[in-house]
Protein backbone atom coordinates (compact mmCIF):
# COMPACT_ATOMS: atom_id res chain seq x y z
CA UNK A 1 0.00 0.00 0.00
CA UNK A 2 2.36 2.39 0.94
CA UNK A 3 4.22 1.64 -2.11
CA UNK A 4 1.48 2.49 -4.37
CA UNK A 5 1.36 5.72 -2.26
CA UNK A 6 4.59 6.55 -3.05
CA UNK A 7 4.15 5.83 -6.60
CA UNK A 8 1.10 7.95 -7.47
CA UNK A 9 2.59 10.96 -5.06
CA UNK A 10 5.90 10.91 -7.42
CA UNK A 11 4.19 10.20 -10.48
CA UNK A 12 1.26 12.56 -10.57
CA UNK A 13 1.10 14.30 -7.61
CA UNK A 14 4.85 15.91 -7.39
CA UNK A 15 5.30 15.63 -10.74
CA UNK A 16 8.93 16.43 -10.87
CA UNK A 17 8.80 18.64 -14.13
CA UNK A 18 5.39 20.10 -13.62
CA UNK A 19 5.55 20.31 -10.07
CA UNK A 20 8.84 20.61 -8.72
CA UNK A 21 10.49 22.13 -11.83
CA UNK A 22 13.16 19.50 -11.65
CA UNK A 23 14.64 18.85 -15.56
CA UNK A 24 12.92 21.39 -17.26
CA UNK A 25 15.58 21.95 -19.75
CA UNK A 26 15.77 18.39 -21.35
CA UNK A 27 11.67 19.00 -21.05
CA UNK A 28 11.73 21.62 -23.46
CA UNK A 29 14.82 20.59 -25.24
CA UNK A 30 14.08 17.40 -26.26
CA UNK A 31 10.20 17.69 -26.54
CA UNK A 32 9.99 17.70 -30.51
CA UNK A 33 9.30 14.69 -31.67
CA UNK A 34 7.33 11.31 -29.30
CA UNK A 35 9.81 9.45 -30.39
CA UNK A 36 12.78 11.21 -29.06
CA UNK A 37 10.85 12.37 -26.11
CA UNK A 38 10.69 8.25 -24.89
CA UNK A 39 14.30 7.66 -26.08
CA UNK A 40 14.74 10.49 -23.44
CA UNK A 41 12.90 9.13 -21.08
CA UNK A 42 13.89 5.29 -21.42
CA UNK A 43 17.38 6.58 -20.42
CA UNK A 44 16.54 9.15 -17.60
CA UNK A 45 14.65 6.31 -16.02
CA UNK A 46 17.94 4.14 -16.27
CA UNK A 47 20.13 6.50 -14.93
CA UNK A 48 18.15 8.04 -12.18
CA UNK A 49 17.55 4.84 -10.95
CA UNK A 50 21.15 3.36 -10.56
CA UNK A 51 22.61 6.67 -9.78
CA UNK A 52 20.49 7.36 -6.57
CA UNK A 53 21.10 3.35 -5.75
CA UNK A 54 24.51 4.68 -5.41
CA UNK A 55 24.19 8.18 -4.27
CA UNK A 56 21.87 6.72 -1.18
CA UNK A 57 24.52 4.00 -0.56
CA UNK A 58 27.21 6.67 -0.77
CA UNK A 59 25.00 9.04 1.72
CA UNK A 60 24.26 6.74 4.13
CA UNK A 61 28.04 4.53 4.41
CA UNK A 62 30.30 7.17 3.68
CA UNK A 63 29.38 10.94 4.23
CA UNK A 64 26.96 9.98 7.20
CA UNK A 65 29.42 8.03 9.26
CA UNK A 66 32.29 10.26 8.15
CA UNK A 67 30.23 13.17 9.61
CA UNK A 68 30.74 15.16 6.28
CA UNK A 69 27.62 15.52 4.97
CA UNK A 70 28.35 18.95 3.31
CA UNK A 71 30.57 17.49 0.81
CA UNK A 72 27.21 16.16 -0.30
CA UNK A 73 26.74 18.04 -3.57
CA UNK A 74 30.43 17.67 -4.54
CA UNK A 75 30.07 13.80 -4.39
CA UNK A 76 26.56 13.35 -6.00
CA UNK A 77 27.68 14.80 -9.05
CA UNK A 78 31.27 13.60 -9.48
CA UNK A 79 29.14 9.87 -9.02
CA UNK A 80 26.51 11.01 -11.13
CA UNK A 81 28.71 12.10 -14.00
CA UNK A 82 31.25 9.29 -13.62
CA UNK A 83 28.22 6.79 -13.57
CA UNK A 84 26.95 8.40 -17.35
CA UNK A 85 30.51 7.50 -18.45
CA UNK A 86 30.97 4.31 -17.44
CA UNK A 87 26.89 3.61 -18.72
CA UNK A 88 27.60 4.79 -22.00
CA UNK A 89 30.72 3.10 -22.24
CA UNK A 90 29.19 -0.58 -20.99
CA UNK A 91 26.23 -0.09 -22.82
CA UNK A 92 28.48 0.22 -26.22
CA UNK A 93 30.37 -3.13 -25.64
CA UNK A 94 27.37 -5.30 -24.33
CA UNK A 95 23.85 -3.80 -26.37
CA UNK A 96 25.23 -1.80 -29.71
CA UNK A 97 21.23 -1.95 -30.34
CA UNK A 98 20.36 -0.29 -26.88
CA UNK A 99 23.45 2.20 -27.35
CA UNK A 100 22.56 3.24 -30.53
CA UNK A 101 18.48 3.90 -28.87
CA UNK A 102 19.59 5.62 -25.69
CA UNK A 103 23.39 7.01 -26.29
CA UNK A 104 22.82 10.32 -27.93
CA UNK A 105 20.77 11.32 -24.31
CA UNK A 106 23.32 10.04 -21.82
CA UNK A 107 26.09 13.26 -22.01
CA UNK A 108 22.77 15.26 -21.82
CA UNK A 109 21.70 13.48 -18.95
CA UNK A 110 24.85 14.50 -16.85
CA UNK A 111 23.34 18.04 -16.57
CA UNK A 112 19.71 17.06 -16.22
CA UNK A 113 19.03 18.45 -12.35
CA UNK A 114 16.98 16.38 -12.29
CA UNK A 115 18.76 13.20 -11.42
CA UNK A 116 20.93 15.26 -9.28
CA UNK A 117 17.58 16.63 -7.35
CA UNK A 118 16.32 13.43 -6.49
CA UNK A 119 19.04 12.17 -5.83
CA UNK A 120 19.21 14.84 -3.24
CA UNK A 121 15.94 14.57 -2.15
CA UNK A 122 15.57 11.44 -1.38
CA UNK A 123 18.69 11.82 1.48
CA UNK A 124 17.35 14.98 2.74
CA UNK A 125 13.43 15.48 2.15
CA UNK A 126 10.96 13.32 4.97
CA UNK A 127 7.98 11.75 3.83
CA UNK A 128 4.65 10.79 5.18
CA UNK A 129 3.26 7.37 4.96
CA UNK A 130 1.38 5.29 7.47
CA UNK A 131 1.13 8.35 9.70
CA UNK A 132 4.59 9.15 10.74
CA UNK A 133 7.20 11.55 8.71
CA UNK A 134 10.55 9.65 8.25
CA UNK A 135 12.95 9.28 5.96
CA UNK A 136 12.85 6.63 3.24
CA UNK A 137 14.83 3.22 3.44
CA UNK A 138 16.42 1.63 0.10
CA UNK A 139 13.70 0.08 -1.47
CA UNK A 140 11.31 2.79 -0.70
CA UNK A 141 14.27 5.36 -2.32
CA UNK A 142 14.49 3.25 -5.24
CA UNK A 143 10.39 3.38 -6.18
CA UNK A 144 10.23 6.60 -5.22
CA UNK A 145 13.47 7.62 -7.63
CA UNK A 146 11.99 5.53 -10.45
CA UNK A 147 7.99 6.57 -9.81
CA UNK A 148 9.66 10.43 -10.20
CA UNK A 149 11.52 9.37 -13.15
CA UNK A 150 8.50 7.97 -14.96
CA UNK A 151 6.47 10.96 -14.09
CA UNK A 152 9.24 12.77 -16.19
CA UNK A 153 8.87 10.24 -18.41
CA UNK A 154 4.91 10.93 -19.10
CA UNK A 155 5.22 14.66 -18.84
CA UNK A 156 7.89 14.37 -21.39
CA UNK A 157 5.71 12.32 -23.58
CA UNK A 158 2.73 14.11 -23.35
CA UNK A 159 4.38 17.46 -24.12
CA UNK A 160 5.98 15.90 -27.04
CA UNK A 161 2.80 15.06 -28.10
CA UNK A 162 0.95 18.47 -27.52
CA UNK A 163 3.95 19.95 -29.74
CA UNK A 164 3.95 17.58 -32.31
CA UNK A 165 0.34 18.91 -33.15
CA UNK A 166 1.18 22.42 -32.34
CA UNK A 167 3.76 22.57 -35.38
CA UNK A 168 0.59 22.02 -37.84
CA UNK A 169 -1.10 25.34 -36.51
CA UNK A 170 0.22 28.95 -37.54
CA UNK A 171 1.33 30.59 -33.91
CA UNK A 172 1.98 34.44 -33.62
CA UNK A 173 5.17 35.17 -34.55
CA UNK A 174 6.74 36.49 -31.08
CA UNK A 175 5.11 32.85 -29.64
CA UNK A 176 7.23 30.96 -31.91
CA UNK A 177 9.77 28.27 -29.96
CA UNK A 178 10.16 28.60 -26.49
CA UNK A 179 7.28 31.01 -25.42
CA UNK A 180 4.23 28.97 -26.77
CA UNK A 181 6.31 25.91 -25.56
CA UNK A 182 6.21 27.40 -21.76
CA UNK A 183 2.23 28.59 -22.34
CA UNK A 184 1.80 24.96 -22.77
CA UNK A 185 3.57 23.51 -20.01
CA UNK A 186 1.69 26.09 -18.02
CA UNK A 187 -1.60 24.80 -18.98
CA UNK A 188 -0.37 20.98 -18.77
CA UNK A 189 0.85 21.79 -15.17
CA UNK A 190 -2.97 23.43 -14.38
CA UNK A 191 -4.37 20.36 -15.21
CA UNK A 192 -1.67 17.90 -13.64
CA UNK A 193 -2.54 19.97 -10.43
CA UNK A 194 -5.70 18.54 -10.30
CA UNK A 195 -3.80 15.70 -8.62
CA UNK A 196 -2.85 17.30 -6.06
CA UNK A 197 -4.50 16.08 -2.40
CA UNK A 198 -5.20 12.64 -3.57
CA UNK A 199 -2.45 10.97 -1.75
CA UNK B 1 46.10 14.20 -16.17
CA UNK B 2 45.31 12.11 -12.94
CA UNK B 3 48.01 14.47 -11.04
CA UNK B 4 45.88 17.41 -12.23
CA UNK B 5 42.75 16.16 -10.95
CA UNK B 6 44.10 15.44 -7.90
CA UNK B 7 45.61 18.41 -6.83
CA UNK B 8 42.20 20.13 -7.90
CA UNK B 9 40.16 17.68 -5.80
CA UNK B 10 42.78 18.56 -2.90
CA UNK B 11 42.19 22.35 -3.13
CA UNK B 12 38.71 22.01 -3.64
CA UNK B 13 38.59 19.52 -0.41
CA UNK B 14 40.81 21.78 1.22
CA UNK B 15 38.75 24.93 0.58
CA UNK B 16 35.22 23.30 1.35
CA UNK B 17 36.75 22.03 4.76
CA UNK B 18 38.09 25.65 5.58
CA UNK B 19 34.97 26.92 4.83
CA UNK B 20 33.16 24.13 6.81
CA UNK B 21 35.25 24.90 10.01
CA UNK B 22 34.35 28.86 9.44
CA UNK B 23 30.78 28.54 9.12
CA UNK B 24 30.35 25.10 11.76
CA UNK B 25 29.24 27.79 14.86
CA UNK B 26 27.47 30.18 12.94
CA UNK B 27 24.93 27.19 11.28
CA UNK B 28 24.75 25.46 14.88
CA UNK B 29 24.23 28.97 16.42
CA UNK B 30 21.60 29.78 13.65
CA UNK B 31 19.95 26.62 13.97
CA UNK B 32 19.38 26.76 18.12
CA UNK B 33 18.29 30.30 17.46
CA UNK B 34 15.30 28.71 15.63
CA UNK B 35 14.19 27.01 18.31
CA UNK B 36 14.66 29.34 20.51
CA UNK B 37 12.50 32.10 18.89
CA UNK B 38 10.12 29.21 19.02
CA UNK B 39 10.09 29.09 22.03
CA UNK B 40 10.09 32.63 23.24
CA UNK B 41 6.67 32.85 20.69
CA UNK B 42 4.69 29.99 22.36
CA UNK B 43 5.77 29.97 26.48
CA UNK B 44 5.07 32.40 29.07
CA UNK B 45 8.14 34.04 30.46
CA UNK B 46 10.64 31.72 31.68
CA UNK B 47 14.04 31.77 32.81
CA UNK B 48 15.53 28.10 32.19
CA UNK B 49 16.94 26.79 29.25
CA UNK B 50 14.35 24.22 28.42
CA UNK B 51 16.51 23.29 25.33
CA UNK B 52 18.67 21.61 27.50
CA UNK B 53 15.94 19.62 29.29
CA UNK B 54 14.21 18.35 26.29
CA UNK B 55 13.13 14.78 26.04
CA UNK B 56 10.83 12.51 23.50
CA UNK B 57 7.74 11.42 24.28
CA UNK B 58 5.58 8.62 22.37
CA UNK B 59 2.04 9.21 21.71
CA UNK B 60 0.15 6.49 20.17
CA UNK B 61 3.24 5.57 18.26
CA UNK B 62 3.59 9.35 17.18
CA UNK B 63 6.66 11.06 18.84
CA UNK B 64 6.68 14.22 19.79
CA UNK B 65 9.15 16.65 21.50
CA UNK B 66 8.91 18.48 24.84
CA UNK B 67 10.65 21.54 26.22
CA UNK B 68 10.00 22.44 30.04
CA UNK B 69 9.82 25.64 30.74
CA UNK B 70 10.49 27.24 34.52
CA UNK B 71 10.65 30.62 36.25
CA UNK B 72 12.18 31.32 39.69
CA UNK B 73 12.44 27.83 39.37
CA UNK B 74 8.34 27.06 39.19
CA UNK B 75 7.02 24.98 36.58
CA UNK B 76 5.47 27.81 34.22
CA UNK B 77 4.55 25.72 31.62
CA UNK B 78 6.13 23.38 28.18
CA UNK B 79 6.45 23.96 24.92
CA UNK B 80 5.24 20.34 23.03
CA UNK B 81 7.18 20.14 19.25
CA UNK B 82 4.97 18.04 16.70
CA UNK B 83 4.24 16.61 13.37
CA UNK B 84 1.37 15.70 11.44
CA UNK B 85 1.32 13.87 8.31
CA UNK B 86 -2.40 14.48 7.40
CA UNK B 87 -1.37 17.89 5.95
CA UNK B 88 -2.16 18.30 1.77
CA UNK B 89 1.32 19.26 1.02
CA UNK B 90 3.38 17.50 3.21
CA UNK B 91 4.51 16.88 7.11
CA UNK B 92 3.50 20.03 8.78
CA UNK B 93 5.61 20.65 12.12
CA UNK B 94 4.29 22.67 14.80
CA UNK B 95 5.32 23.70 18.60
CA UNK B 96 2.58 24.46 20.60
CA UNK B 97 3.16 26.02 24.16
CA UNK B 98 0.93 25.30 27.22
CA UNK B 99 0.42 27.05 30.55
CA UNK B 100 0.68 24.76 33.67
CA UNK B 101 -3.13 24.72 33.65
CA UNK B 102 -3.37 23.18 30.40
CA UNK B 103 -4.74 26.22 28.55
CA UNK B 104 -2.87 27.10 25.03
CA UNK B 105 -0.73 29.78 24.96
CA UNK B 106 0.91 30.44 21.62
CA UNK B 107 1.34 28.00 18.47
CA UNK B 108 4.47 28.47 16.26
CA UNK B 109 4.88 26.92 12.59
CA UNK B 110 8.65 25.39 12.35
CA UNK B 111 7.94 24.23 8.61
CA UNK B 112 5.27 23.64 6.33
CA UNK B 113 4.32 22.53 2.84
CA UNK B 114 0.76 23.81 2.28
CA UNK B 115 -0.13 25.45 -0.90
CA UNK B 116 0.93 28.96 -0.96
CA UNK B 117 -2.20 31.31 -0.11
CA UNK B 118 -4.29 28.37 1.12
CA UNK B 119 -2.87 26.29 3.63
CA UNK B 120 -0.07 28.32 4.28
CA UNK B 121 -2.70 30.81 6.06
CA UNK B 122 -2.20 28.75 9.32
CA UNK B 123 0.94 30.73 9.74
CA UNK B 124 -0.02 33.86 11.96
CA UNK B 125 2.15 35.95 9.71
CA UNK B 126 -0.46 35.22 6.64
CA UNK B 127 -3.96 35.59 8.46
CA UNK B 128 -5.00 34.94 12.36
CA UNK B 129 -6.42 31.00 12.10
CA UNK B 130 -3.51 30.35 14.25
CA UNK B 131 -4.23 32.95 16.77
CA UNK B 132 -7.89 31.67 17.78
CA UNK B 133 -6.37 28.96 19.68
CA UNK B 134 -4.48 31.31 21.72
CA UNK B 135 -6.07 30.92 25.77
CA UNK B 136 -7.65 28.18 25.03
CA UNK B 137 -8.60 25.29 26.93
CA UNK B 138 -8.59 22.00 24.80
CA UNK B 139 -10.43 19.89 28.04
CA UNK B 140 -13.35 22.34 27.43
CA UNK B 141 -12.59 23.71 23.60
CA UNK B 142 -13.04 20.96 20.56
CA UNK B 143 -10.35 20.66 18.85
CA UNK B 144 -11.48 20.15 15.38
CA UNK B 145 -13.08 22.48 12.90
CA UNK B 146 -16.70 23.54 13.04
CA UNK B 147 -17.59 20.88 10.21
CA UNK B 148 -16.09 17.93 12.11
CA UNK B 149 -18.31 19.10 15.27
CA UNK B 150 -15.82 21.27 16.98
CA UNK B 151 -14.97 24.99 17.46
CA UNK B 152 -12.54 25.93 15.39
CA UNK B 153 -13.32 28.19 11.90
CA UNK B 154 -11.12 26.15 9.63
CA UNK B 155 -9.65 28.65 7.07
CA UNK B 156 -11.45 28.88 3.77
CA UNK B 157 -10.89 26.57 1.08
CA UNK B 158 -8.10 24.95 2.97
CA UNK B 159 -10.36 22.42 5.29
CA UNK B 160 -7.55 19.68 5.32
CA UNK B 161 -4.93 22.36 6.10
CA UNK B 162 -7.14 23.26 9.18
CA UNK B 163 -7.71 20.09 9.60
CA UNK B 164 -3.82 19.10 10.42
CA UNK B 165 -3.59 21.84 12.70
CA UNK B 166 -5.96 20.60 14.66
CA UNK B 167 -4.87 17.02 14.91
CA UNK B 168 -0.98 18.58 15.88
CA UNK B 169 -2.15 20.76 18.45
CA UNK B 170 -4.52 17.73 19.78
CA UNK B 171 -1.50 15.33 20.04
CA UNK B 172 0.52 17.87 21.64
CA UNK B 173 -2.29 18.45 24.13
CA UNK B 174 -2.49 14.83 24.51
CA UNK B 175 1.33 15.06 25.15
CA UNK B 176 1.39 17.69 27.66
CA UNK B 177 -1.80 15.72 29.88
CA UNK B 178 0.48 12.81 30.05
CA UNK B 179 3.30 14.97 31.24
CA UNK B 180 1.47 16.63 33.85
CA UNK B 181 0.12 13.17 34.81
CA UNK B 182 3.48 11.90 35.71
CA UNK B 183 4.59 14.92 37.25
CA UNK B 184 1.73 14.85 39.91
CA UNK B 185 2.88 11.35 40.34
CA UNK B 186 5.84 11.83 41.26
CA UNK C 1 34.63 50.67 -21.47
CA UNK C 2 35.57 47.28 -23.23
CA UNK C 3 35.65 46.13 -19.32
CA UNK C 4 31.97 47.52 -19.18
CA UNK C 5 30.82 46.09 -22.42
CA UNK C 6 31.68 42.33 -20.88
CA UNK C 7 29.28 43.16 -18.25
CA UNK C 8 26.41 44.65 -20.09
CA UNK C 9 26.79 41.82 -22.71
CA UNK C 10 25.79 39.44 -20.39
CA UNK C 11 22.97 41.50 -19.06
CA UNK C 12 20.95 42.25 -22.49
CA UNK C 13 22.36 41.06 -25.44
CA UNK C 14 23.09 37.50 -23.86
CA UNK C 15 20.44 37.31 -21.14
CA UNK C 16 21.09 33.84 -19.55
CA UNK C 17 16.95 33.64 -19.08
CA UNK C 18 14.96 35.43 -22.13
CA UNK C 19 18.02 35.52 -24.90
CA UNK C 20 19.55 32.03 -24.53
CA UNK C 21 17.18 30.06 -22.67
CA UNK C 22 19.29 28.57 -20.10
CA UNK C 23 18.84 27.84 -16.41
CA UNK C 24 15.15 27.72 -16.61
CA UNK C 25 14.91 25.03 -13.54
CA UNK C 26 15.60 28.03 -10.79
CA UNK C 27 14.12 30.39 -13.01
CA UNK C 28 10.61 28.66 -12.54
CA UNK C 29 11.11 27.05 -9.38
CA UNK C 30 12.55 29.88 -6.86
CA UNK C 31 10.30 32.81 -8.36
CA UNK C 32 7.63 32.75 -5.88
CA UNK C 33 8.01 36.27 -4.93
CA UNK C 34 10.37 38.86 -5.99
CA UNK C 35 13.07 38.43 -3.19
CA UNK C 36 13.48 34.70 -3.35
CA UNK C 37 14.31 35.18 -6.60
CA UNK C 38 16.47 37.83 -6.00
CA UNK C 39 18.34 35.23 -3.21
CA UNK C 40 18.96 32.82 -5.99
CA UNK C 41 19.68 35.23 -8.84
CA UNK C 42 22.78 36.59 -5.99
CA UNK C 43 23.85 33.09 -5.51
CA UNK C 44 24.27 32.01 -8.80
CA UNK C 45 26.05 35.35 -9.66
CA UNK C 46 28.61 34.60 -6.58
CA UNK C 47 29.17 30.93 -8.26
CA UNK C 48 29.22 32.16 -11.58
CA UNK C 49 32.55 34.81 -10.88
CA UNK C 50 34.60 32.97 -8.56
CA UNK C 51 34.27 29.79 -10.62
CA UNK C 52 34.82 31.96 -13.83
CA UNK C 53 37.67 33.57 -12.25
CA UNK C 54 39.72 30.15 -10.95
CA UNK C 55 38.44 28.03 -14.29
CA UNK C 56 40.22 31.21 -16.12
CA UNK C 57 43.29 30.56 -14.06
CA UNK C 58 43.77 26.93 -14.31
CA UNK C 59 42.64 26.52 -17.69
CA UNK C 60 46.22 26.71 -19.14
CA UNK C 61 47.38 23.84 -17.25
CA UNK C 62 44.69 21.41 -17.19
CA UNK C 63 44.52 18.98 -19.97
CA UNK C 64 42.01 18.44 -22.09
CA UNK C 65 41.22 15.14 -21.42
CA UNK C 66 40.13 16.37 -17.49
CA UNK C 67 38.77 19.55 -18.48
CA UNK C 68 35.20 19.08 -17.82
CA UNK C 69 35.71 16.71 -14.53
CA UNK C 70 37.98 19.88 -13.37
CA UNK C 71 35.48 22.40 -14.52
CA UNK C 72 32.68 20.58 -12.46
CA UNK C 73 34.62 19.89 -9.55
CA UNK C 74 35.65 23.78 -9.22
CA UNK C 75 31.61 24.69 -10.10
CA UNK C 76 30.90 22.59 -7.01
CA UNK C 77 33.12 23.83 -4.42
CA UNK C 78 31.89 27.03 -4.68
CA UNK C 79 28.58 26.10 -4.79
CA UNK C 80 29.22 23.87 -1.26
CA UNK C 81 30.93 27.00 0.04
CA UNK C 82 27.50 29.48 -0.72
CA UNK C 83 25.59 26.66 0.47
CA UNK C 84 26.86 26.50 4.00
CA UNK C 85 27.41 30.07 4.16
CA UNK C 86 23.77 30.79 3.41
CA UNK C 87 22.88 28.15 5.77
CA UNK C 88 24.80 29.91 8.60
CA UNK C 89 23.97 33.62 7.52
CA UNK C 90 20.53 33.95 6.01
CA UNK C 91 19.02 30.27 7.13
CA UNK C 92 15.79 31.64 6.27
CA UNK C 93 16.13 32.06 2.74
CA UNK C 94 18.32 28.96 2.53
CA UNK C 95 15.22 26.97 2.83
CA UNK C 96 12.70 28.33 1.14
CA UNK C 97 15.47 27.87 -2.28
CA UNK C 98 16.15 24.71 -0.56
CA UNK C 99 17.09 22.48 -3.06
CA UNK C 100 17.82 24.68 -5.92
CA UNK C 101 21.13 25.88 -4.25
CA UNK C 102 22.98 22.32 -4.66
CA UNK C 103 21.12 22.55 -7.85
CA UNK C 104 23.44 25.42 -9.13
CA UNK C 105 26.63 22.74 -9.90
CA UNK C 106 23.91 21.40 -12.48
CA UNK C 107 22.71 25.16 -13.89
CA UNK C 108 23.42 25.27 -17.56
CA UNK C 109 24.58 28.88 -17.68
CA UNK C 110 27.57 28.24 -15.02
CA UNK C 111 29.40 25.10 -17.07
CA UNK C 112 28.46 27.55 -20.38
CA UNK C 113 30.11 30.23 -19.00
CA UNK C 114 32.98 28.63 -18.32
CA UNK C 115 33.43 26.58 -21.19
CA UNK C 116 32.73 29.26 -23.25
CA UNK C 117 34.00 32.32 -21.72
CA UNK C 118 36.62 31.68 -18.91
CA UNK C 119 38.42 28.56 -20.53
CA UNK C 120 39.59 30.92 -23.31
CA UNK C 121 40.07 34.48 -21.45
CA UNK C 122 42.15 36.42 -19.26
CA UNK C 123 41.17 35.89 -15.45
CA UNK C 124 39.98 39.31 -14.83
CA UNK C 125 38.01 39.55 -17.88
CA UNK C 126 36.12 36.08 -16.80
CA UNK C 127 35.59 37.51 -13.69
CA UNK C 128 33.41 40.18 -15.24
CA UNK C 129 31.82 38.15 -17.72
CA UNK C 130 30.32 36.10 -14.51
CA UNK C 131 29.34 39.10 -12.65
CA UNK C 132 27.31 40.16 -15.80
CA UNK C 133 25.98 36.75 -16.78
CA UNK C 134 25.03 36.85 -13.27
CA UNK C 135 23.36 40.24 -12.72
CA UNK C 136 21.45 39.42 -16.40
CA UNK C 137 19.84 36.41 -14.45
CA UNK C 138 19.34 38.18 -11.36
CA UNK C 139 17.60 40.74 -13.31
CA UNK C 140 15.68 38.01 -14.90
CA UNK C 141 14.50 36.10 -11.80
CA UNK C 142 14.02 39.38 -9.86
CA UNK C 143 11.64 40.41 -12.68
CA UNK C 144 9.68 37.32 -12.86
CA UNK C 145 9.68 36.93 -9.28
CA UNK C 146 8.06 40.74 -8.87
CA UNK C 147 5.74 39.92 -11.75
CA UNK C 148 4.11 36.44 -9.94
CA UNK C 149 4.07 37.94 -6.52
CA UNK C 150 2.33 40.75 -7.39
CA UNK C 151 -0.30 39.10 -9.85
CA UNK C 152 -0.14 36.15 -6.82
CA UNK C 153 -0.45 37.50 -3.47
CA UNK C 154 -0.94 41.42 -4.66
CA UNK C 155 2.45 42.20 -3.00
CA UNK C 156 5.74 44.00 -4.03
CA UNK C 157 9.02 42.78 -1.86
CA UNK C 158 6.64 41.69 0.83
CA UNK C 159 5.12 45.03 0.62
CA UNK C 160 1.34 44.11 -0.05
CA UNK C 161 0.12 47.20 -2.49
CA UNK C 162 -3.21 45.58 -3.95
CA UNK C 163 -5.27 44.85 -1.00
CA UNK C 164 -7.83 41.66 -1.28
CA UNK C 165 -6.92 38.54 -2.61
CA UNK C 166 -5.11 37.95 -5.74
CA UNK C 167 -4.55 35.29 -8.84
CA UNK C 168 -3.28 32.65 -6.26
CA UNK C 169 -2.43 30.87 -10.08
CA UNK C 170 0.98 32.59 -10.02
CA UNK C 171 2.69 31.59 -6.91
CA UNK C 172 1.56 28.02 -8.05
CA UNK C 173 3.78 25.93 -10.33
CA UNK C 174 1.37 26.69 -13.86
CA UNK C 175 1.80 30.28 -13.06
CA UNK C 176 5.29 30.24 -13.09
CA UNK C 177 5.33 28.14 -16.88
CA UNK C 178 2.42 30.89 -17.81
CA UNK C 179 4.30 34.01 -16.67
CA UNK C 180 7.34 33.57 -17.99
CA UNK C 181 6.18 32.14 -21.48
CA UNK C 182 3.98 35.62 -21.76
CA UNK C 183 7.43 37.50 -20.56
CA UNK C 184 9.34 35.90 -23.13
CA UNK C 185 6.74 37.19 -25.67
CA UNK C 186 6.88 40.70 -24.37
CA UNK C 187 10.68 40.21 -24.32
CA UNK C 188 10.89 38.90 -28.32
CA UNK C 189 8.46 41.86 -28.75
CA UNK C 190 10.54 44.46 -27.83
CA UNK C 191 13.36 43.07 -28.91
CA UNK C 192 11.80 43.20 -32.44
CA UNK C 193 10.74 46.83 -32.47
Amino acid sequence: MEYILIIISAVFVNNIVLNQFLGVCPFLGVSNKISTAVGMSAAVVFVMTLSTLITYLVQYYILNPLNIGFMQTVTFILVIAALVQMVEIILKKISPALYQALGIFLPLITTNCAVLGVAILVVTKEFTYGGTAAMLNLPQALVYTASMAVGFGLALIIFAGMREQMDLVGVPKPFRGVPIALITAGILALAFMGFSGIV
Amino acid sequence: MFLCLLIICLGGSAVMGGVYLITYEPIAAAQAAKVNQALSQVLPEFDNMPVELAYDLEIDGRKVTVYPATRDSVFAGAAIEAVTTKGFGGPIKVMVGFLPDGTIFNTAILSHAETPGLGDKMDPRKSDFSLQFNGKNPKTFRLAVKKDGGQVDAITAATISSRAFCDVVDLAYKAFIQLIQKGSEQ
Amino acid sequence: MNRLKIITNGIIKGNPTFVLVLGMCPTLGTTTSAANGMGMGLATTFVLMLSNLVISLISGVVPSKVRIPSFVVVIAVFVTVVQLVMQAYVPALYETLGLFIPLIVVNCIVLGRAEAYASKNRPLDSFLDGLGSGLGFTLSLTTLGAIRELLGSGAFFGWKVIPGDAMLVFILAPGAFLALGYLMVLFNKIKKA
